[in-house]
């Protein structure tokens, strides 16, 4: 790591992170409150450096196709946006999915439904986690906390993305969009080259090659024996990636009686709440999922056995609670506190919350 | 003479390329995709692209195009194939990167992916079959169905008080200062067929030069089994029905003004 400490917006630590981890095209459209990726990547113009490609398209519905058009040729691809207009993407995600290819998606979260608002918030976790596009299948969710974990997560996302030949979906907030920090940006990574992409994406439309079959990248079957199969083989892989790709961060949780589950920009204030209810001696403690999915279930259930009650903070009205309480399985009671809209809950708050809901 | 002394090398007059493979199509008899297929293929080898080419499919009848034609392809979804193309001839500008599509794929659903990857002046080709109704789906309306033609969705024919008006897209694409090379063409005669590979050669060459510009080639195709009518009266229906609304020709050629 260059230890070259820069002050700057989650965004723009994005656009950073993604030319200097060797990324090869990203395509978007202009949305609040995530702008500043593409505008960043326009005024770098990485093209002269690196030679990435970045195009501003007609649409999210464009752009997202173009992703799956470059992903389909073995490129590191990404696009980004926010709520509405990752709306407008799910066609393409699914296809992206149903073609087994790996590219990156940022969303930098908004309220909604609808147009809603340009405000933070964390309503899209269901459309995330739970598909959002048709067909049964899984993106890799990362939630960063921090502008540090919205550089670090892109080259991560895209090693996941291409290890499993899934798309990976970085799910961000408009506070994490919006908010400067000090970060330490990744090392520059070259663009691999055509022939290193050839080598590690055998299966790509690269051209055919008279010495293989001709690669064809469809998500199309219509004989249901077979789809079936390829369904089978999904599951599959989702399954390893459950097994082998859950991350989390644990706060003050060895002595914890009271447990808050949160992620983002909910996560930064539960750990301040957690500070404050400890000054007034309630042991609370903050388990932060940093893969949405594969979600953290085990540890969760880990902590049903230990803690007294859960509370899942989350600026919606109670999605990633779902979660917890399936992991939970009804041995604890676990509740939910959110604000809604584009409003953004106070430690004090979420400190309230835990004295009303859980004690 | 026996058979074998036909059949030797030195007799050949003609052979389909090598490309193509034998897997049965699906197309209906009379139905124009094969012998665009054919032409497409044709032209990859003799320009020796085969290992250079990366085709992009379309939703609708042609969706299976890459079971027929043994290069690289990406099968996209309705109407995006412009946009697929896009990216791909970005990352990889050393290919030949095309798309196939049918009116519905181009002119309804994919208006927008169309009009911009040719308005940016995409090194890319169209090719684009317009036969005024959706094949795959079982002959509805098109937004090329021509007045008072019946499909399945307009089964009095087409009133464009109420469906609105034919659209005559590769009219709009040749204005857009992006575009290089619009023609439309067919494929119905030995003739036909021949100025239509002469068409898809030269969007093909637009696309390897360096120049830039979007190119597209319409062929008016016949749909029998839309238009129920047997191969030959589909030929003719199209030739006094559709021509008229969609005439023949270049509509522009930048390299040709200059």
């Amino acid at each position: 790591m260059s230890e070259e400490v820069r002050l700057m917006k989650g965004n723009e630590a994005i656009a950073h992170a993604a030319i200097r981890c060797g990324c090869d095209g990203y395509f978007g459209y202009p949305i609040t409150p995530q702008s500043e990726v593409m505008e960043t990547l326009m005024e770098v113009e990485p093209w002269k450096e690196t030679g990435m490609v970045v195009l501003q398209a007609e649409s999210e519905v464009s752009s997202i196709n173009m992703v799956y058009g470059g992903a389909a040729t073995g490129k590191k691809v990404m696009t980004s946006s926010s709520s509405p207009g990752v709306s407008l993407m799910q066609e393409g995600i699914s296809y992206l999915a149903g073609a087994e290819l790996p590219a990156l998606i940022v969303n930098v979260m908004r309220g909604g439904p609808g147009l809603g608002t340009i405000q933070p918030s964390q309503s899209d976790y269901f459309q995330t986690t739970k598909g959002g596009g048709h067909g049964d299948y899984r993106l890799i969710a990362l939630a960063p906390a921090s502008v540090q974990e919205m550089a670090d997560f892109v080259g991560l996302a895209f090693d996941l993305a291409f290890k499993y030949r899934n798309p990976a979906i970085i799910l961000a907030d408009g506070v994490i969009g919006q908010m400067m920090e000090k970060v330490v940006l990744p090392d520059y990574k070259p663009r691999r080259t055509d022939e290193e992409v050839e080598k590690q994406c055998p299966w790509a439309a690269t051209g055919r090659k008279m010495s293989r079959k001709n690669n064809i990248i469809t998500s199309l079957e219509l004989k249901p024996e077979v789809m079936e199969q390829n369904n089978l083989r999904f599951q599959a892989k989702y399954k390893t990636i459950e097994e082998n790709e859950v991350r989390y961060e644990e706060i003050l949780c060895d002595d914890a009686e009271y447990l808050l589950v949160a992620f983002g920009c909910s996560a930064r204030i539960c750990q301040k709440a957690c500070e404050m209810a400890r000054a007034e001696g309630i042991k609370l403690g903050l388990l932060r999922p940093i893969t949405l999915w594969p979600f953290p279930t085990k540890v969760i259930a880990q902590y049903a056995n230990k803690v007294k009650a859960m509370l899942s903070v989350e600026l919606n009205a109670g999605q990633m609670v779902e979660d917890v309480r399936l992991a939970v399985n009804g041995k604890v009671p676990v509740e939910h506190y959110g604000r809604l809209g584009g409003i953004v809950f106070t430690p004090d708050e979420i400190v309230n919350a835990v004295k009303t809901k859980l004690m | 003479m026996a058979l074998e002394d036909i059949i030797k090398p030195e007799n050949l007059v003609y052979k389909k390329p090598d490309i193509m493979n034998d897997n049965p199509m699906h197309y209906c008899p009379g139905c124009s995709h094969g012998v665009v297929h054919k032409l497409i293929a044709e032209v990859i080898e003799e320009m020796g692209l085969v290992e250079d080419t990366i085709g992009v499919t379309p939703v609708g009848c042609a969706v299976f195009a890459y079971n027929y034609i043994d290069i690289d392809w990406e099968e996209a979804a309705h109407g995006r194939a412009p946009a697929l193309a896009t990216a791909i001839k970005r990352l990889r500008p050393n290919k030949l990167v095309f798309t196939y599509q049918g009116d519905g794929d181009l002119a309804a659903i994919g208006t927008a992916e169309t009009i911009h990857a040719c308005n940016r002046g995409e090194s890319i080709a169209i090719i684009f079959i317009n036969n005024g109704i959706y094949g795959m789906t079982g002959g509805q309306m098109a937004p090329t169905t021509i007045e008072g033609m019946k499909t399945a969705t307009c089964p009095y024919g087409r009133d464009v008080k109420l469906n609105g008006y034919p659209l005559k897209i590769t009219n709009q694409l040749k204005d857009l200062e992006g575009t290089r090379y619009v023609t439309r063409q067919s494929v119905q005669t030995a003739a036909a067929v021949r100025k239509t590979k002469k068409a898809i050669r030269k969007a093909f060459e637009n696309c390897m030069d360096g120049k830039g510009g979007a190119n597209v080639v319409e062929v008016v195709s016949t749909c029998s089994s839309g238009w129920k009518l047997t191969p030959e009266k589909a030929n003719k229906w199209m030739e006094e029905n559709m021509f008229p609304q969609y005439p023949l020709g270049d509509l522009i050629d930048k390299d040709a003004n200059q």
